[in-house]
């Protein structure tokens, strides 16, 4: 059975496309076949992230509207044979995609892959709607910043009522909990909500923090998932969450001042 | 800087102030989630009955959803006019 992950936010720019990109990795790279789906039509992005946006022929509303077989529309990524990327149009705008088409595509993929991850635009219109409404799993990506919080608080009502689970009365959507762009040193200066303020108001499960990392910025730049920069905070964040995910007990890192007491007071002094 | 400053400085941080304001504003907007979705209309048509008999104002009506593991409740508050200010 394949496992339909979605990566939204409510809120713009909090790294729902960057945590796609390297999950997706994470997962294909673990062995399991998968494929990432770019919901964002008219603002195609995930393409860039993942390094193929020279490989775009089709795109996905191409298959749903059978001007392309799906098998022609999905590339498969350089670096693992496992993991395919289906991307959004640029062209058309979002009510091009209709409820049918998509849950048609995604029942062609469960057929052949393990984890389809859906890369959600931002906001709660169409394109947002669409990419959740056929989850298994939800990764809700936050910022520890009031909006971002807010929104994501607006997205769980929307998780748990607007879905097709939700409609059919089945079991509900999993919802996990990513923070991301989280600096340590600001929340120790009272600066910056605390992961503990954030799965407070949420009541949520944390499967991850990411720090604030220039990693991403680079990884972008090259067109390379985060993830596949294994030295960087970044990257190791993403590859526990993505074990986590799995069912693997990490303990939870990136979240404490990697600086010690004694490098702290060093620092200040300078 | 002492070492005594550096215990100071997380004192009604901002991200208190976050905290607090995310836990009222987020209690609030769950509980606005979850009544039905016919409330608004069920209290402005309430507001047209009761004004053919009295004369309220556009806010004295408020109709409270609440809901526990047992039931469901309709809270209905209609605050009539102060009669001595009728009456004079
Ligand atoms: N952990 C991080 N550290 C530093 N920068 C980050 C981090 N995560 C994301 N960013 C940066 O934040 C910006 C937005 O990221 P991304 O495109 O993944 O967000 P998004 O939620 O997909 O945005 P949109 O809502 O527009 O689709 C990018 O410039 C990205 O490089
Ligand atoms: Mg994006």
């Amino acid at each position: 059975m394949a496992r339909i992950i979605v990566v939204t936010s409510g809120k713009g720019g909090v790294g729902k496309t960057t945590t796609s990109a390297a999950i997706a990795m994470g997962l294909a790279k673990k062995g399991h076949k998968t494929a990432v789906i770019d919901f964002d039509v008219g603002l195609r992005n995930l393409d860039l992230i993942m390094g193929c946006e020279r490989r775009v022929v089709y795109d996905f509303i191409n298959v749903i509207n059978g001007e392309a077989t799906l098998n022609q529309a999905l590339i498969r990524d350089k670096n693992c044979n496992q993991l395919y990327i289906l991307p959004a149009s640029q062209t058309r705008d979002k009510d091009a995609l209709s409820q049918e088409g998509v849950g048609k595509i995604l029942e062609d993929l469960a057929k052949d892959f393990k984890y389809i991850v859906c890369d959600s635009p931002a906001g709660i219109e169409k394109g947002a709607h669409l990419a959740m409404y056929y989850a298994d799993d939800a990764f809700v990506v936050t910022n520890p910043e009031v909006s971002s919080v807010r929104d994501s608080d607006r997205m769980l009502g929307i998780l748990s009522s607007k879905s097709r689970r939700a409609e059919q009365n089945q079991e509900p959507i999993k919802e996990y909990l990513l923070l991301t762009r989280y600096s340590p040193e600001r929340v120790k200066l009272g600066e910056m909500l605390s992961v503990d303020d954030v799965q407070e108001i949420l009541s949520l499960h944390l499967l991850g923090v990411i720090p604030e990392s220039k990693s991403v910025l680079n990884a972008s730049n090259s067109g390379l998932p985060v993830i596949l920069d294994e030295k960087s905070d970044a990257g190791q964040a993403y590859i526990d969450i993505v074990a986590r995910y799995l069912g693997e007990d990490r303990p939870h890192r990136f979240i404490d001042d990697k600086k010690g007491f004694f490098g702290k007071l060093f620092n200040r002094s300078k | 800087m002492s070492l005594l400053d550096y215990f100071k400085i997380s004192k009604a941080s901002s991200a208190v102030l976050a905290k607090e304001r995310l836990q009222i504003l987020v209690a609030h907007e769950r509980s606005s989630r979850n009544q039905p979705s016919y409330l608004p209309q069920l209290q402005k048509e309430l507001l047209e009955v009761v004004r053919k008999y009295i004369n309220v104002g556009q806010d004295a009506i408020s109709v409270n959803f609440e809901q526990d593991d047992e039931q469901e409740t309709l809270e209905l508050n209609i605050v009539l006019p102060d009669i001595h200010a009728k009456n004079s």
